[in-house]
């Protein structure tokens, strides 16, 4: 730093209309100095359940697993407090813990940033993490591999962790793959059954394209500005050329398609719903998928230089928010139906994160509370799962609110929250985005709104099939309530989805990451906000009725009924994405793969063989000149001497 | 001296030999041939000796004597072998040593 | 001085006289294993003194260290030269390491060969011996006679232990080297001829040597580097010059594989580095498209084959096709970021490659098959075997907090530099990767368990302690490779001065004062 000082932070670089804020970090003193731990404690935890075998861990794993992320919450806790107490301009803290990579002028470090962004971050993985690790005591109680599970689920939180924590881009694609591997091993967990095996599989090689993305534009942020740290690119990243900060913001988003199951990467979060229940719930729908935002987030100071990939962004989004909304209309796999839920949520947070410094902060708020109520949901229908021996077709649920009281109740929170009931975590957050986007854009507003209506739809029906309507039980099922140990948490994220909104009393939230992202003045709306809440309400409302309409008042058929519109058809078909990837990706490549083999084996070897053979043949034409008559020797020693002879005289004769 | 006939004479024999050494299938009469075709150049070397008056071409003829005593020597002695193990002293019949 | 290099070819090669002098177990006997103790003791030795040399190795000094000078024909300039450098050290210290590794997981594998069992141990004494001197060799004539040399163990191994179609791997394997050889010793001739009309007489010591070349003729130095440059493109194996690799992974034992490919054919690499750009630089630049087409040709062919194969010794082969180009792209792409990353490459894949050639021949032993879809289900008879081959393919496909991942990161970071064409497709051989380690992983230890693999034992102690080395250093290096790149990095630079080119500046430089003040 040569002419600022630590005090003028942020320097608001004036840029088109907005801010974008310069990260000057402040060295960890104080409780931020444990830092490190909080990864250090689940990681620590990974390793000795994982390393010292299932067997011997059997005993205490799952209360190591608990204790290791309850320790890092109650750090995230305390830091968390601390930066709150601390000057708005010294809320960026700096650790450095070692050098990571160090070749010739390249470097990266392990060093992490606790900022206000991470900060909000550390609280929902540890926080919502600790509540599902000790749902998952209970879930997994009778799987023989449950220390196996633990050792997984510390290794997901201590890579989480690193990902939101690091202060460069290399640091977070650590995480972003620790989280994959762990999101691969938790998916595959029950690995015996194929269909986990290669949803597995499908997800990381998934999650492996869109790394081209991370990986690319980590390497271009590196070309550009000569280090990959967030810091030094902050201060500078005004001064790159358009083109370059256009093919960093599309890169990056390549990167967060993939891991936030965007279109056209998101066909492995429906397939990864084959992972235990807590799994989903963790990874699949609070804190992994989310990590695509994080990081269009974390790298404002890019995306608000690039116009073209900003809109990008709002585009993917758009369509994700669609896409899943309409995919979880068809489902009758409880599970799918909310990954679906999370797919088009996503969608909404990636859409708001397009929108630049307008968005950034309501796409965190709705990372947020989506983070509590559709974690509270997923654990709400792994504890439905529980009761009704594990089916997930809820063709073969209904009126299970009174088998399963507490799970309807906190269900009945989530569900309320995330179609945006006035006054429920969702209606807050959900609702600025759309207000938001119809500053972008009308059509961008109007498919938000749309967005809004169908999640209302599907939502609804969930609800309904599920816990009202006639008994489609299967046979020798005998539904009861789960053990406290899965209660408790339930009724914590229910709490949590309803109260969230406090968050953004007093603009608490957008003031709190005004200095990671930036500010900027309002849009100027066409309505007033309270008009625009009215709107949206309705649109639930009227999402709602034709779900009551359409499955409420109707019998349940408890197998899918086949005769149905070519609309229902695609979002059972997940809108044919994996037909289409089938089609155009596997299919051709499979057949290049075996044609590739072939030309290696025929062609390239071949070749190789090939001049092994002519020399062969070669040699046994011309054995046959011995023919082992001696007299046809001396002959051709005569022809030789001869021929010697003539070559003398004909040279010497001319 | 006129070395013309002792040349002619040498490469009558010579040509004897060689002809000898190419249509006749007993080994005998091979080695014969061989001896033919040896003293053939050794009248050669002879007569060159005297055209130059120096004795480099008698000293090579001694070596072709030694050469080819040695030869009868070791080639007999195979021919003998041969013949014992297959009752035959056709050259033909011994081309055992081929592809 | 102590001539710590010479100590460290010759213990090993004394290892392999004794052990093959040891008296030959005979059928009747109860087994006592004494060749193979005897190999793991020499091996052990010799890592001891690997050691002391890396621990020895000044990072701030000299660009050659231990090194040991003697003449040896004086006729021909050619010398007992011995020294290394940081890439020269990092590859004794792999040999050293590796070694021991394979002699205790083949502890049983040289039982039903063609010769012995003390002769297996014995050539793969004399293998490390050989190695260890074309590391450190620092005349070409030296050189060229080791890197010669180490044919006759490798061959012998291949050859006399492995599968039913070994002798034809064996041959096919050595054609193909003596093929490079013999045009790599037409370069070393020329190199003679060059250097005997310079002023100070004919020499083939690499210090004399490069200033020579330096100064050569543009089309004479053209061909002597081709000469060179396929010799080691052979040895790599770079496509399209690889499909010796796969025959001989998959009739060789799994011992022999690793030492083939992560030793033996890191001669291929390192000879690039040392002596394609050492000796030839303006040679070099002008081959750097043609080699770097070839090098990305290799990363995504050998991916892309690699998916299409039902044999795994097979499909790992082909993986190192594809991480052999990784490497070559480093190399030739003259910056400072691809060729530290391609000598750590070097490193990191030869761990990564043995850990999956050891960790799939345990498995192939017990089911007495290589066929990917013979096996099915293992995780759940074999639980450890199959979460060693799940590390060690993680490894391989370069997973972020595993050594091979800053590796190629920093390869494709110096590509991307260069030129980010090559880059954008070379990047794409990371979701090959994923594809051909996992799709393996799924194919042979998830699912139900077949009939066949059932009773299958788990991984015993010596089979874990031969992986555990390399899967903890996979990791430690993974976090922490500071080791390694601080002993590479100056002898990278120096390499870089030879050829005469230098980093790419970032065109928007950002201020690193920032991060300094965290540091302190």
């Amino acid at each position: 730093m040569t002419s600022s000082s630590a005090s003028l932070f942020p320097r608001l670089a004036e840029e088109g209309g907005h801010a974008v804020p310069v990260i000057h970090q402040v060295p960890a003193d104080g409780v931020f100095a444990l830092l490190w731990v909080i990864i250090a404690l689940p990681a620590l935890g990974a390793a000795i359940i994982l390393l010292g075998g299932g067997n011997r861990t059997k005993g205490f794993a799952h209360l190591l697993g608990c204790a290791t992320v309850l320790g890092s919450f109650a750090i995230s806790l305390v830091s968390f407090f601390a930066l709150l107490g601390r000057d708005e301009t010294d809320r960026s803290v700096g650790q450095f813990l070692w050098t990571w990579v160090d070749a010739g002028s390249f470097r990266a470090d392990m060093a992490l940033l606790y900022d206000p962004l991470s900060a909000l971050f550390l609280l929902l993985i540890t926080g919502v993490g600790s509540l599902i690790h000790l749902y998952s005591i209970g879930y997994m109680e009778h799987d023989e591999r449950r220390a196996r599970f633990f050792g997984y689920l510390n290794l997901f939180v201590a890579a989480m962790l690193m990902l939101v924590l690091s202060d460069n881009y290399l640091g977070v694609f650590l995480g972003w793959e620790g989280v994959g591997l762990a999101s691969y091993l938790l998916i595959g967990f029950w690995q015996h059954k194929p269909s986990a095996a290669v949803a597995a599989k499908k997800a990381f090689v998934v999650n492996r394209v869109g790394d081209i993305g991370m990986a690319l534009g980590t390497m271009l942020v590196f070309a550009t500005f000569g280090t990959v740290a967030f810091a030094p690119v902050s201060e500078v990243a005004g001064e790159a050329p358009t083109a370059t900060m256009t093919a960093l913001g599309l890169l990056f988003l390549l990167a967060a398609c993939g891991k936030s199951a965007q279109v056209p990467l998101q066909s492995w979060l429906l397939d990864a719903m084959e992972g235990p229940t807590p799994v989903s719930a963790l990874i699949h729908a609070a804190t992994m998928v989310t990590a695509g935002v994080y990081l269009v987030v974390r790298s404002n100071f890019i995306y608000d230089y690039t116009e073209v990939a900003q809109t990008a962004v709002v585009v993917v989004g758009t369509v994700t928010l669609l896409w899943g909304a309409i995919i979880g209309c068809a489902k009758d796999d409880i599970k799918k139906a909310l990954a679906g839920s999370t797919m088009s949520q996503i969608g909404y947070m990636m859409l708001a994160a397009g929108l630049g410094p307008y968005g950034y902060a309501f796409a965190i708020f709705h990372l947020l509370t989506h983070g509590f109520f559709k974690a509270n949901m997923f654990l709400g229908a792994g504890s439905v799962m529980h009761a009704m021996n594990d089916d997930v077709d809820m063709r073969h649920y209904g009126a299970l609110q009174k088998a399963v009281p507490v799970t309807f109740l906190t269900f009945a929170m989530g569900y309320l929250a995330i179609i945006g009931f006035p006054g429920f975590s969702g209606f807050w957050s959900k609702d600025k985005i759309i207000e938001a986007s119809f500053g972008e854009s009308t059509l961008v507003g109007l498919c938000a709104l749309v967005g809004a209506g169908i999640t209302a739809f599907y939502m609804t029906r969930v609800m309904l099939m599920t816990f009202f309507g006639q008994k489609r039980w299967e046979e020798g099922v005998h539904p009861h309530e789960s053990p406290k140990i899965m209660t408790v948490p339930l009724i914590v994220l229910a709490a949590l989805s309803v109260l969230g909104g406090l968050l953004l009393f007093g603009d608490f939230v957008t003031d709190w990451l005004t200095p990671a992202v930036g500010a900027v003045a309002h849009h100027e709306l066409a309505f007033a906000p309270w008009v625009f809440s009215l709107i949206v309400t309705v649109v639930v409302a009227v999402g709602v009725t034709i779900a009551w309409l359409t499955v409420g008042r109707n019998e349940v058929p408890r197998t899918a009924p086949q005769n149905v519109s070519f609309v229902t058809r695609a979002a059972r078909a997940d809108l044919y994405g994996d037909a289409l990837n089938e089609e155009l990706l596997m299919r051709p490549g499979d057949r290049f793969v075996t044609g590739l083999v072939g030309f290696d084996d025929k062609g390239v070897d071949g070749v190789v063989n090939g001049t092994g053979t002519a020399f062969a043949g070669m040699s046994g034409t011309f054995r046959k000149l011995q023919t082992g008559y001696v007299r046809s020797y001396a002959l051709s020693v005569l022809s030789g001497a001869v021929l010697v002879v003539v070559a003398l005289l004909a040279v010497n004769l001319t | 001296m006129d070395p013309t006939p002792f040349i002619g004479l040498s490469a009558i024999l010579f040509t004897i030999g060689c002809i000898g050494v190419l249509v006749r299938r007993n080994a005998i009469v091979i080695f014969m041939c061989v001896e033919l075709m040896l003293n053939a150049s050794n009248l050669a070397l002879v007569t060159f000796a005297r055209v130059h008056g120096n004795l480099d071409g008698q000293v090579a003829a001694f070596f072709v004597m030694v050469v080819a005593a040695a030869e009868v020597v070791v080639g007999l002695a195979i021919i003998m072998t041969i013949f014992r193990t297959r009752r035959s002293a056709s050259v033909d019949d011994a081309s055992l040593l081929k592809y | 001085m102590f001539p710590w290099l010479t100590a460290a070819l010759l213990l090993p090669i004394l290892g392999a006289v004794v052990v093959a002098l040891l008296p030959s177990p005979s059928g009747d006997q109860p087994r006592t294993d004494l060749p193979q103790k005897v190999a793991l003791g020499f091996s052990l030795l010799t890592l001891l003194l690997v050691a002391v040399i890396g621990v020895g190795f000044d990072v701030g000094g000299e660009r050659y260290q231990f090194t040991e000078t003697y003449t040896w024909i004086e006729s021909f300039g050619a010398h007992y030269a011995l020294g290394v450098d940081g890439i020269g050290l990092t590859l004794v210290i792999l040999t050293a390491i590796l070694t021991p590794v394979v002699i205790l997981a083949s502890w049983r594998d040289g039982d039903n060969g063609r010769w012995g069992v003390n002769s297996f141990f014995a050539w793969m004494l004399a293998l490390e011996g050989l190695a260890i001197g074309v590391f450190a060799a620092m005349d070409v004539f030296l050189f060229y006679v080791l890197f010669e040399a180490t044919l006759i163990p490798i061959y012998f191994l291949i050859g006399g232990f492995g599968g039913a179609r070994r002798s034809y791997a064996a041959v096919k394997f050595l054609l193909f080297s003596l093929l490079g050889g013999l045009l790599m010793l037409a370069s070393v001739v020329g190199l003679y001829v060059v250097s005997a009309s310079s002023e100070g007489g004919p020499t083939y010591l690499l210090t004399e040597l490069a200033p020579i070349t330096a100064s050569i003729d543009t089309v004479t130095g053209r061909w002597l580097f081709l000469g060179f440059f396929i010799a080691f493109a052979i040895k790599a194996p770079m496509f399209p010059v690889h499909t010796w690799l796969p025959d001989v992974a998959q009739e060789s034992t799994p011992g022999t594989s690793v030492l083939l490919v992560s030793i033996l054919d890191k001669i291929g690499t390192f000879g690039m580095l040392r002596f394609c750009l050492g000796l030839f630089p303006e040679a070099s630049q002008w081959a750097t498209p043609v080699v770097l087409v070839l090098a990305v040709a290799s990363v995504l062919y050998g991916g892309l084959v690699a998916i299409g194969q039902k044999s795994i010794p097979r499909l790992i082969a082909y993986t190192s096709v594809s991480h052999f180009g990784f490497i070559v792209m480093g190399i030739f792409v003259l910056n400072s970021y691809g060729q530290i990353g391609s000598t750590l490459y070097m490193f990191n894949h030869g761990l990564s490659t043995a850990a999956l050639f050891l960790v799939t021949g345990f498995l192939i032993n017990r089911r007495g098959s290589q066929l990917i879809g013979d096996f099915g289900g293992v995780e759940k008879v074999a639980p450890v075997l199959a979460g060693t081959f799940l590390v060690a393919g993680l490894s391989s496909l370069s997973l972020p907090g595993l050594s091979p991942f800053i590796s190629e990161f920093l390869v494709l970071v110096g590509t991307f530099t260069h030129n980010w064409w090559y880059a954008v497709f070379a990047v794409l051989g990371i979701v090959l990767a994923a594809l051909y380690i996992l799709l393996t992983y799924q194919r042979t230890m998830t699912g139900p368990t077949v009939e066949a693999v059932r009773g299958m034992r788990d991984l015993n102690l010596r089979e874990v302690g031969a992986l555990a080395p390399l899967l903890l250093l996979i990791v430690v290096l993974g976090f922490f490779p500071k080791p390694l790149t601080a002993i590479i990095d100056p002898a990278v630079g120096h390499t870089l001065e030879q050829v005469g080119v230098s980093d790419p500046q970032p065109d928007v430089p950002a201020p690193t004062a920032a991060e300094e003040e965290i540091n302190q």
